[in-house]
């Protein structure tokens, strides 16, 4: 065997017993969820007796109430989804411009931005439940005593706990979207950082030569250059948020209406309180697609790229 | 090697990974249509033998006047076998939730513990009972002749095809409304007996800004439940409420409705962030008068005097309005794992959770009231002693939320059913999931 060979043998031997690994404990156990999902597993004994897509179809399609509970689930997960990325991004992006602008202390600045990343989600989840806890009209609480000392009255709402909606939308998960932002934009504000100190400064000083104003260059140059860390930024977020679970459910749990209530939540409370194990194994299989379809095309494309190069 | 086989084998992997863990689930029990009706082995002759080695109790008894409670039952068993060790494996989390999951990954693995804590009624029976995991106890029964001590509404919930599966250590009462004294005398009124009664006394109340009932349903459906399961056995009565968890009582009938109804009227009197609260700190507006009352189970007596209140004094407590002379029971309790390391121990565990001495240990300190009929009064407090006697004299019905009158998988469905219409209060949309739920329990046709 050449050299060159044997190094190669070597190395993919290396991280073989990883693969091993990963190929049990990940794939093995994902398939025989997706077993469990095809099966009637209910009650705390393994029952295996294959029923096809039932467990699918209740969930999707039936008339009761786990199919209501679970469209507005997917309704809320969707909403969330989306507010969520586009506030951490926006919100990221504004903070890195402002970082950039060499400021005396970015240091603490910037480390300031990134301590929550390094709260627990529960942390997290437990204090924005107290500062958005509504109270009532005698005996306000949070924000809403906050509001009311400010003579702003009018901005006091029933905020999580309150059970209206736009649509498909409830406007519940506002409060779930603000705390799960305050998390996250540290994450997005590093990544725009980095990228707007790898933009190189002649070509900042070649626009502006050029007559370009500062919005100008913003638009035409910066931004654009910052789209594969847009890409994968929304790519990060959205997988975190598809499959969130411990931040809604001790922040609001599965709230009144199951304003709140995200597919995490609903697989937990089935599978371990109602140990309706092949219901939850469904849930379990959908997160699982959904969140397939968000990242694999991000994955391949990523790696089309890297061979390329 | 070429690239092309380096990802054949790892492709491969995946492949056979993903396979092996759908097809070679282990083989499964012989999947039977009915549940399995559980054998009992032969029942034991001769008297208990003496134990020896080590006793494993599981329960969710982490902190306050239950580990304390737990505690001081360890000490009566201690004295009467001083050379077992008790291993006490207690797992934290609110209600057991996260003892529940734990328990049920050592069971599914055959890795019992030598007893554990679990609601009496059917979260016991039909989780673990139909899933062959328990022996009967009903051998320790007729040994220690408890079926003259124990009442017969408990024994009933405790049973199952003929044997009794668990040891209740305590009652504890559902169906119970507290109030602010002092509110209420401030605003003239008296503790509601019927339904109109407590809806007059609530228009009181919300005219003089006070909100007449606490609700804090954060913890989850459970509180709700707890609410609707009170308003039901006003409309039922005790006989037809028992029907509905064995599907003699129509789950569509017009009492169920009008229990509905009902909810969704009292839910005008309740406070609006609900949501936001926990059962306790519902009852802490009840403590500080910004609420007048809350109906909750006696564990809130325990909160009550955590906070410095004594009953009769700052607070008071009738039965759920329209539920006097019935009795909404739940019962903690411990059973006999099949495959018990140390049977004998567990054997004489529950001995001591069911003897006189273990009960009136516990009971005082936990803030409920022994299974037995025969616990000694002068240990329990003016409400505990009250409770005793409506234990001795009511009709006994099992509490739903709290494993007592339906599976847990039933439970969870009504919850959900219970959650949307706190929300919507669509009387006829949560009837028909209420009903369904009973279908889908295997109970209800």
């Amino acid at each position: 065997m050449t050299h060159a060979r044997r190094e190669r043998w070597i190395a993919f031997l290396m991280v073989l017993p990883s693969i091993i690994l990963i190929a049990i404990f990940v794939y093995g156990f994902i398939g025989w969820t997706a077993r469990v999902a095809l099966s009637k597993w209910d009650g705390i004994r393994p029952d295996y007796t294959w029923v096809g897509l039932e467990n699918f179809r209740h969930l999707l399609v039936g008339q009761g109430t786990t199919a209501r509970r679970f469209h507005i689930d997917l309704w809320n997960t969707f909403f969330f989804t989306l507010l969520f990325m586009v506030a951490c991004v926006v919100a990221g992006l504004l903070l890195a411009i402002l970082l950039d602008q060499k400021i005396k202390g970015e240091g603490i600045f910037r480390t300031i931005y990134l301590f929550p990343m390094a709260i627990s989600f529960v942390v997290t989840g437990v204090v924005w439940q107290w500062v958005f806890a509504p109270g009532t009209e005698t005996r306000l609480r949070g924000v809403n005593a906050l509001l009311h000392n400010m003579g702003l009255d009018a901005l006091r709402w029933g905020w999580y706990t309150d059970t209206s909606s736009i649509g498909p939308f409830h406007v519940a998960l506002i409060p779930v979207i603000i705390a799960a932002a305050w998390q996250l934009t540290g994450y997005t504000t590093a990544m725009y950082l980095a990228g707007l100190r790898s933009i190189p400064d002649e070509l900042r000083d070649a626009a502006r030569v050029d007559g370009a104003s500062e919005i100008a260059m913003y638009r035409r140059i910066i931004l654009p250059m910052l789209q594969p860390i847009t890409l994968s930024a929304l790519i990060i977020l959205g997988h975190i948020s598809l499959k969130i679970f411990d931040l809604v459910f001790t922040m609001t749990g599965r709230g009144t209406g199951f304003v709140t209530d995200v597919p995490g939540i609903f697989m937990f409370e089935t599978t371990f309180q109602g140990n309706h194990y092949s219901q939850g194994a469904a849930i379990s299989i959908i997160m699982l697609l959904t969140i397939a379809v968000v990242v694999v095309p991000y994955l391949i494309y990523s790696f089309r790229r890297e061979v390329e190069l | 090697m070429s690239r092309d086989v380096r990802w054949l084998i790892i492709a491969s992997l995946v492949v056979v990974a993903l396979g092996v863990g759908a097809c070679g689930a282990p083989a499964p029990p012989p999947t039977e249509e009915a549940p399995v009706v559980p054998t009992a082995p032969p029942p034991t002759e001769e008297a208990p033998a003496v134990p020896t080695g080590s006793i494993e109790i599981f329960s969710w008894w982490t902190a306050g006047g239950e580990a304390e409670g737990l505690a001081a039952m360890y000490d009566v068993f201690a004295a009467r076998y001083p050379e077992v060790e008790i291993i006490n494996a207690t797992v934290a989390g609110g209600a057991g939730s996260e003892a529940k999951a734990v328990l049920a990954t050592r069971m599914q693995a055959g890795d019992p513990p030598d007893s554990f804590q679990v609601h009496a009624g059917h979260e016991l029976i039909d989780t673990w009972v139909v899933a062959d995991k328990m022996e009967p106890v009903t051998f320790i029964f007729e040994e220690n002749n408890w079926l003259d001590v124990y009442p017969p509404g408990v024994i009933e919930v405790l049973s199952s095809g003929g044997d009794i599966w668990s040891v209740p250590v305590n009652i504890h009462r559902s169906n119970v409304l507290w109030y602010n004294k002092q509110v209420f005398e401030d605003n003239g009124l008296t503790a509601p007996t019927s339904l109109d009664e407590f809806f007059a006394a609530g228009d009181t109340l919300m005219a003089a800004g006070i909100t007449p009932l606490a609700l804090g349903d954060s913890g989850g459906a459970w509180v709700d439940l707890h609410v609707f399961e009170s308003l039901l056995l006003a409309h039922l009565g005790p006989e037809a409420d028992r029907g509905l968890w064995d599907g003699t009582t129509d789950w569509n009938g017009p009492e169920v409705t009008a229990a509905l109804e009902d909810f969704a009227r009292v839910m005008e009197y309740v406070n609006a962030d609900h949501s936001a609260l926990s059962w306790d700190q519902a009852a802490q507006l009840v403590v500080d008068g910004d609420a007048a009352m809350t109906i909750m189970g006696d564990w809130a007596e325990g909160y009550f005097k955590s906070v410095g209140l004594t009953p009769d004094v700052e607070f008071g407590y009738v039965p759920s309005p329209g539920t006097a002379g019935s009795f909404i029971m739940l019962s903690d309790s411990f059973g006999l794992p099949k495959g018990a390391p140390n049977r004998d121990g567990a054997i004489a565990w529950l001995t001591v959770c069911g003897s006189k001495e273990g009960q009136d240990a516990f009971n005082p300190i936990k803030g409920s009231i022994p299974a037995r009929t025969d616990g000694d009064r002068s240990l329990y407090d003016v409400y505990l002693q009250s409770a005793m006697d409506d234990f001795a004299s009511n009709e006994i019905v099992p509490s739903l939320p709290h494993g007592a009158a339906a599976s847990e998988g039933w439970v969870t469905a009504a919850g959900d059913a219970m959650t949307l219409f706190v929300a919507d209060l669509d009387v006829a949309a949560a009837q028909t999931a209420m009903a369904q739920a009973c279908v889908d329990a295997g109970v209800c046709q």
